[in-house]
């Protein structure tokens, strides 16, 4: 039987729990038709997808899709990523990490991915908030934000992760807002079919603990052609700058940044196969030892 | 005296000491030593001792040939290199009558035996400084009484084409400086290589089929990292150093989840962060091989000393309860044939495997015969038939589920850290969890079960002897040569993990007085295996981060065996 590959095909029967009117919704949806739509248009098997999951509601999007997946630990999705690009070059990568688990507990995996230009895709859910752990801050939380374990307000600045990439060395830096759709699906699909390590940080609603709808749909903007050079490092700072996670600027969503690096893989040669072509290799090792 | 004792002593066996600063070389300068007797067909062992500094300090090699197989060190010297003042001052209770003494002039000043004059020398010979090494080898050589030709076959084969000329040049002269005191012979046996525990590990991984070994460097597991990045291209493999032990095994756990077979190396406080990934392999089943090299703790401890103290840590390290294999190799041999067999065990029944070095025997080097090392079966994966809807975790007798990766048509592998049902997808259900912890119990049967057609447990000495000495890991050799002196046999739990627990038993049957032998402080094996019900003696126990020396370690049985 030759499994349903369109993108309803793509939904399993697990019971979805997420809060009613959580973005990860749209995520979800927007995933599924971007990759179908890939799929469709490059002529590139679902099976050549592979998700990976973090741990926060984010993750559970590897239940709710029929692709494959690893569902790893907390922070770690991308060590896992770049071994999995590394033994298949054939296959499309995609991290679905949450902003506690990328940003705090991964952060140093996030930017040795950027560094290395591995050629995968990092979809951030930035609902900033740990949502599956009930409403405590995140490295995106803005100053001042009362979760759960900080009552009186974080007396912390939150980071902007697009700095943070660009700095790192990303190929690929785009922004995406989990109330415009079909803005979401283009930018899925560029990042995934760019050639290289391609991060996005979605803003995405928490219905239950974060729920900046309000204020993303007064400040949020789509930008336009000739609003930046995204070939160049400048440009895209001054971009990626106007907007802090803090203070109330307007907030662009798009592509900041996009350039061609050698990926980290190709400095690999691939190993040839055949445990007994292994095994003569070792035997002569010893046999003209030093 | 006994007659093993007696018997002992007509053997040919020689005992060599060079000792310097750190920076001069003098690792490199024992293998070549090692090489020289391994040239007239001798087995040899190395141990080398160097505290954590690069410049500075004090290192010295202690090279043992002997016409039998040994793999430890004796007190006692037959030659002793000095190239500073340091190495004669450490170094006074190795030295009696019968010891020549070769030392640096140009160092030391009053020493008794010959002193070459080793900065004149270079400097005539317009020789670099570390050249000093080969005069030394030069010296041995000649007192030693081995042929000029045979010391310079072994630079040949030592050093780098373009230093040959000035090596060889220095040697002459070391080797007219001296003169011949005792005659080695040769011995009608073949020159093997000699390798290290950690270069043997690695040989053993590509054996059992590695793909790419990944690792972030610490002592004294880096061995392996430099030994295979070195060979990578010759081997035919991929070797990566990520950013940390954390990353380290989630691209391992990557790889395999693609149906690359990965392997890792650390050491104790790389592994306390491994563990996490431990956890995910035990409950994703996804196979990966640890390669964890202990040295002393707890934290840094004593990075470039031994130890013994990591067992319960790998028996036990991680969250929940899942099956791992865990095994102790003795020697080169052992650690090549159990690293292929590790590896090739992890895959078949899709468990994290983990061989557990100490230094003493990851960077100790042995006379190594590939052919005396080899795995003792095969193994390949079960691979998924393609018939029917792929499920990752499909529930079967024996607990192995058949494997599928990513990029295969029409099959989805779902891979998960959280309790999961046969596809993969997430469960809270109690049947579901008790299900799948279930299989992961017949798992660990069926690893047992296939474990008992193997030498888990090995034995050696007199069968009928009235004393048992118990030893793990690189502590083997030296108590096989120290039991021969008190009349004990010696055996030796090579898995620790399922823990053979019926072959145990056999191997103990009739010990008679027992003793278990290690280093660590708080006697490790035998708490376990106590654990499993047996007696395991009284202990003798070294931690202060160095080896037991056989006459040390035969002083110390005497006084227990009583
Ligand atoms: C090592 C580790 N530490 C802590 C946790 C508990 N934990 C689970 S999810 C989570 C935070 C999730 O927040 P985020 O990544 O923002 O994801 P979201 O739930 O908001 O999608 C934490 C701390 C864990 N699973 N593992
Ligand atoms: S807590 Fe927030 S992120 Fe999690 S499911 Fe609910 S709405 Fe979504």
């Amino acid at each position: 039987m030759t499994p349903d590959r369109s993108a309803a095909g793509l939904i399993t029967p697990v019971q979805n729990t997420w809060c009613p009117g959580c973005g990860n919704f749209s995520i979800q949806h927007m995933m599924r038709s971007a990759i179908a739509e890939i799929s469709e248009e490059e002529g590139i098997p679902i099976e050549k997808f592979v998700f990976l999951g973090g741990i926060g509601c984010h993750g559970k999007l590897m239940d709710y899709l029929n692709v494959n997946s690893l569902y790893t630990i907390h922070g770690r999705s991308i060590p896992a990523a770049t071994g999995i690009r590394l033994a298949n070059r054939d296959l499309r990568v995609i991290c679905h990490v949450g902003d506690g688990d990328i940003y705090a507990e991964g952060l140093d995996h996030l930017i040795f991915a950027a560094k290395r230009n591995t050629d995968i895709t990092v979809i951030v859910h930035d609902n900033r908030v740990y949502g599956l752990t009930t409403g405590q801050y995140t490295p995106t939380s803005p100053t001042g934000f009362r979760g759960r374990s900080t009552p009186r307000g974080v007396a912390e600045q939150p980071m902007n992760p697009l700095e943070v990439m660009l700095a790192a060395g990303a190929t690929h830096i785009a922004r995406g807002y989990t109330r415009k759709t079909r803005h979401l699906k283009d930018i899925f699909k560029e990042a995934i079919m760019h050639r290289g390590f391609s991060f996005v940080d979605l803003l995405q609603i928490c219905a239950t603990y974060s729920n900046l709808t309000d204020y993303y749909d007064a400040h949020i903007y789509e930008m336009q052609d000739g609003d930046l050079d995204t070939g160049r490092f400048e440009s895209a700072l001054q971009k990626i700058r106007e907007w802090d996670y803090d203070r109330d600027a307007p907030i662009a969503i798009g592509t900041f940044y996009s350039i061609e690096r050698p990926l980290y893989e190709e400095g690999f040669s691939v190993p040839p196969s055949g445990l007994e072509e292994r095994r003569g290799r070792v035997q002569r090792l010893v046999e003209g030892w030093r | 005296m006994s007659e093993l004792m007696r018997g002992l002593n007509t053997m040919q066996e020689y005992s060599l000491l060079i000792g310097g600063k750190a920076g001069e070389g003098i690792n490199t300068a024992g293998l070549s030593i090692a090489g020289l007797f391994s040239s007239l067909g001798y087995r040899v062992y190395m141990y080398f001792d160097y505290p954590s500094l690069i410049r500075g300090g004090h290192n010295f090699a202690i090279i043992r040939a002997a016409d039998r197989p040994i793999g430890a060190h004796r007190t006692r010297v037959d030659v002793l290199l000095a190239l500073d003042r340091k190495t004669i001052e450490t170094h006074k209770e190795r030295i009696d009558g019968k010891t020549t003494v070769i030392y640096d002039s140009s160092q030391v000043k009053e020493g008794m035996g010959y002193g070459l004059p080793l900065d004149d020398i270079i400097a005539e010979e317009r020789a670099s400084p570390i050249t000093r090494n080969s005069a030394m080898l030069g010296a041995l050589a000649r007192v030693a009484g081995i042929d000029r030709e045979i010391l310079e076959d072994v630079l040949r084969a030592a050093v780098p084409e373009k230093h040959l000329d000035s090596n060889l040049r220095v040697a002459a002269r070391g080797y007219s400086a001296v003169e011949s005191v005792f005659s080695v012979k040769q011995l009608d046996a073949p020159a093997l290589p000699v390798l290290t525990g950690n270069e043997a590990a690695g040989l053993g991984l590509v054996y059992g089929g590695l793909d790419t070994y990944v690792a972030y460097p610490m002592t004294p597991s880096s061995g392996v990292l430099h030994f295979l990045a070195g060979r990578a291209e010759d081997l035919g493999i991929r070797v990566i150093h990520p950013e940390n032990e954390i990353s380290v095994i989630l691209m391992a756990l990557g790889l395999a989840y693609t149906g690359e077979r990965a392997a890792v190396g650390t050491s104790g406080g790389g592994f306390c962060l491994m563990t996490e990934g431990l956890s995910f392999a035990g409950m994703s089943e996804m196979p990966v091989t640890i390669v964890l090299s202990q040295r002393p703790g707890p934290s840094t401890g004593v990075p470039t000393y031994t130890a013994q103290s990591d067992l319960h840590f790998a028996l036990n390290a991680g969250q929940g309860e899942f099956p791992r294999l865990v095994v102790a190799p003795g020697d080169p041999h052992e650690a090549c044939a159990w690293s292929a067999t590790a590896l090739m065990l992890s895959w078949r029944y899709q468990v994290p495997a983990i061989i557990l070095m100490d230094k003493t025997l990851a960077e100790g080097a042995c006379s190594f015969d590939l052919d005396a090392s080899t795995p003792p079966r095969d193994h390949e994966p079960l691979l998924e038939d393609g018939e029917g809807e792929y499920r990752r975790y499909r529930l079967t007798e024996d607990g192995v589920s058949p494997l599928a990766f990513p990029g295969m048509e029409g099959v989805t592998v779902k891979a998960n850290s959280y309790a999961h049902d046969e596809r993969g997808f997430t469960t809270e259900k109690a049947e579901e969890i008790r299900a799948l912890q279930e299989k992961l119990l017949r798992k660990a049967g069926s690893l047992k079960a296939e474990l008992e057609g193997y030498q888990t447990v090995k034995t050696y000495g007199a069968p009928d002897a009235a004393r048992t000495i118990i030893c793990w890991g690189s502590q083997k050799w030296v108590c096989i040569e120290a039991a021969a002196g008190v009349g004990a046999r010696v055996v030796q739990p090579v898995v620790l993990a399922p823990f053979p627990v019926e072959a145990w038993s056999k191997a103990m049957a009739g010990a008679g007085e027992v003793v278990c032998v290690e280093n660590n402080a708080t006697g490790q094996v035998a708490r376990l295996l106590r654990e499993h019900g047996f007696d395991p003696g009284r202990s003798i126990l070294k931690y202060d981060g160095r080896p037991f020396a056989v006459d040390e370690l035969t002083a110390r049985l005497e006084e227990v065996f009583v």
